[in-house]
């Protein structure tokens, strides 16, 4: 039998318990003791971990919503139709772990609501603070039909559905916005980014990878989710999904080895540092490898071997993010920055409480709209399912 | 922005003798003590510090750029760029994203790590003491003044004066006169700056590099919008039309049946 929680197997509800045991304290430690006594964070060190991983890498593996949005709803590709509801929920779930880490990492969170009052428009976080709230709300109401529908509040459901197309269009354009600004938060530091990540061309740079990481993280999904929710996995999507993933690979290598060229810093990639390793890990095992397994149609229609690839894509996009947040700064900071154990605890706490809230959804809402009959078996682990995903979506829109 | 002339700080390492008067003076003016011997570098309890750096006496304060990053990236404007010179800070509107120490080209900001209610922490140019009509604290406890206070259009006149009246004196640049689009603390120095610690920063304003990015957000949202929803009409009567041909065929089967039937 399922579990309060949303659980079924006692190992993973002992990991679930156990991460929320280690993390809670360190919780309260960071808000009674200061960032001080949790995290390795110095003055030439100030973002770390929270930034680097919970926040870069969080809204970059979200890029999935918006993407199958925007392929079922724009592209009119319906057959996408089914999977529309998890992604959005992983994307959504996704976003809240966000603002969590941001209630975290920010030195006076109770301020965080400052950005609706006091305007700065020259500043890149203020938009990102703006993209962070905007979006999360279009998510939320995106998700809503699903609450209504439960509660059977029939004239809300079509008030939603009827406000479908426009929601589209704002998650679309704001998550455009949202994982460009990430990368533009960088633009004001080219006395301290290592050439090998600091370029002009940060924000396009994380659009795009933010596109192939969202298209990798729905086949990573689909697999953990198959696995958790004893779901088939729906290969006929998930080889298009393979050939956008490809082709957003693709593009990405291709820019970002052009930038690299006409900045003239091609050469540091072959001059042996502990930057151009960490470029090394970053492009060749997590751009070029999973580009050329995924050329083979043998690794795009069978997942054993499409898994692999895609989880190559989601780790080499988790380096990137790492690299431009963390490795790239070291150098010009003068100060190594390896985070704490805490730093780490707490970013698992609040990944498991994501993991936990969606095994409840699937459990209380009709996640899954094709299968409500099977999934009444509901979650067994705590993975955060979400599907296939459009060809066209790796197009600019 | 010349409507006002801006304050400034002309500090020649040349002058200093290490006697640490003026981190004395503004531990005390900033209530953090009076223990100069303690101030190792800039912290959260030290807004300006003296170092020995071979055999030079380097001072370390918060520049006060006419086009601050710190102000310009500020999500919640808790800093600002006063027209006499200072770049203040406002606790009460800060939420600690700590943007301003990552942008800072010259790593001034410092945080209170150890704090549950913590703030940035950097020098103020002591703007209560100019807004009363005084120089800042530092100033007027040299004794060689090593650091005098003025009009940075003067100062900067100064700096060049001291720079070809004993060219053996000094190395021969103003630090702050272009750094970061110019700082209204300027240093003199008998050796390069980079010997002294000093980062190599480039002219340009940093402003202008986030601000590029900033302007397309209006062509992105409008462009896109029409863009996706222009997509989005051409996929619709798509279906449409092919829904309606798929209604004919059916009406023209039905008729023929119906004919076919009489």
């Amino acid at each position: 039998m399922l579990g309060r929680d949303g659980f079924r197997l006692p190992l993973w509800r002992g990991i679930f318990y156990l991460l929320l045991a280690i993390g809670l304290p360190l919780v309260v430690l960071r808000y009674t003791q200061g960032l001080g006594a949790v995290t390795n964070l110095t003055d030439e060190f100030p973002w770390g971990l929270w930034i680097g991983f919970d926040l870069l890498c969080g809204v970059g593996l979200a890029a999935g919503g918006f993407t199958v949005t925007a392929a079922v709803y724009i592209f009119n590709l319906k057959r996408f139709h089914p999977i529309i509801r998890p992604t959005v929920l992983t994307a959504f779930l996704g976003y809240l772990l966000v603002i969590m880490a941001l209630l975290v990492d920010l030195g006076r969170p109770w301020n965080i609501w400052h950005p609706i009052i006091m305007w700065n428009p020259r500043s890149v976080m203020f938009e990102v603070g703006w993209c962070v709230m905007l979006y999360t709300t279009v998510l939320a109401l995106e998700l809503s039909g699903m609450v209504f529908e439960r509660v059977g509040w029939k004239r809300a459901v079509s008030i939603q559905k009827a406000a479908t197309i426009p929601l589209v269009l704002a998650g679309v354009l704001l998550s455009t916005l949202h994982q460009s600004s990430l990368g533009a938060l960088y633009l004001i530091v080219p006395n301290k980014l290592h050439p090998l990540w600091y370029s002009p061309a940060l924000p396009w740079i994380f659009w795009t990878s933010a596109i192939a990481a969202g298209l990798a993280m729905v086949i990573v999904e689909s697999r953990l989710s198959s696995r958790a929710f004893g779901r088939p996995v729906e290969m006929h999507l998930l080889k298009d999904i393979a050939r956008a993933l490809l082709v957003a690979l693709g593009v990405f290598a291709v820019l970002r080895t052009y930038d690299l060229v006409h900045r003239g810093v091609i050469a540091e990639v072959f001059r042996p540092s502990y930057e151009s390793g960490m470029f090394a890990l970053e492009f060749a095992l997590g751009v070029l490898l999973p580009f050329v397994l995924l050329l083979s149609p043998r690794t795009r229609t069978d997942i054993r071997r499409l898994y692999p690839a895609a989880l190559l894509a989601v780790s080499g996009f988790l380096v990137n993010r790492l690299n431009v947040s963390v490795t790239g700064l070291e150098r010009s900071s003068g100060t190594d920055y390896v985070p704490a154990f805490s730093e780490i605890a707490i970013s698992l706490f609040l990944v498991a409480l994501g993991f936990g809230a969606f095994g409840l959804m699937v459990r209380y809402f009709r996640v899954y709209p094709e299968a409500a009959a099977r999934s009444a078996a509901a979650p067994r682990a705590p993975a955060k399912p979400s599907r296939a995903l459009a060809p066209s979506a790796g197009r600019p829109a | 922005m010349a409507l006002v002339r801006s304050n400034a700080l002309l500090i020649d390492f040349t002058r200093c003798i290490g006697c640490k008067e003026c981190v004395v003076a503004c531990l005390v003016e900033h209530g953090l003590g009076d223990d100069a011997e303690a101030v190792t570098g800039l912290s959260s309890r030290a807004l300006t510090a003296l170092t020995e750096r071979d055999g030079v006496y380097v001072r370390q304060l918060c520049r006060h750029c006419l086009t601050p990053s710190c102000v310009s990236v500020c999500p919640v404007e808790a800093f600002t760029k006063t027209p006499e010179g200072p770049v203040v800070y406002d606790a009460s509107r800060c939420m600690g994203c700590r943007y301003c120490m990552q942008a800072c080209p010259f790593g001034i900001p410092k945080y209170e790590w150890d704090k549950p209610v913590p703030a940035v922490v950097k020098c103020d140019f002591c703007a209560a003491r100019q807004a009363a009509g005084k120089p800042t604290a530092c100033t007027e406890a040299c004794p060689e003044e090593a650091t005098v206070f003025g009009p940075r259009d003067e100062l900067l006149a100064e700096a060049h004066r001291r720079l070809a009246e004993e060219p053996g004196r000094y190395y021969q640049h103003v630090y702050g006169e272009s750094e970061a689009g110019g700082t209204a603390i300027l240093f003199l120095s008998p050796v390069a700056f980079e010997d002294l610690g000093f980062r190599s920063v480039a002219g340009e304003p940093l402003p202008a590099l986030t601000a590029a990015a900033l302007e397309k957000i209006p062509g992105i949202l409008s462009i896109g919008g029409a863009v996706l929803a222009g997509i989005w009409w051409i996929t619709q009567r798509r279906d449409e039309v092919a829904r309606a041909e798929r209604a004919e065929e059916a009406a023209a089967h039905e008729e023929e049946d119906h004919n076919a039937r009489s």
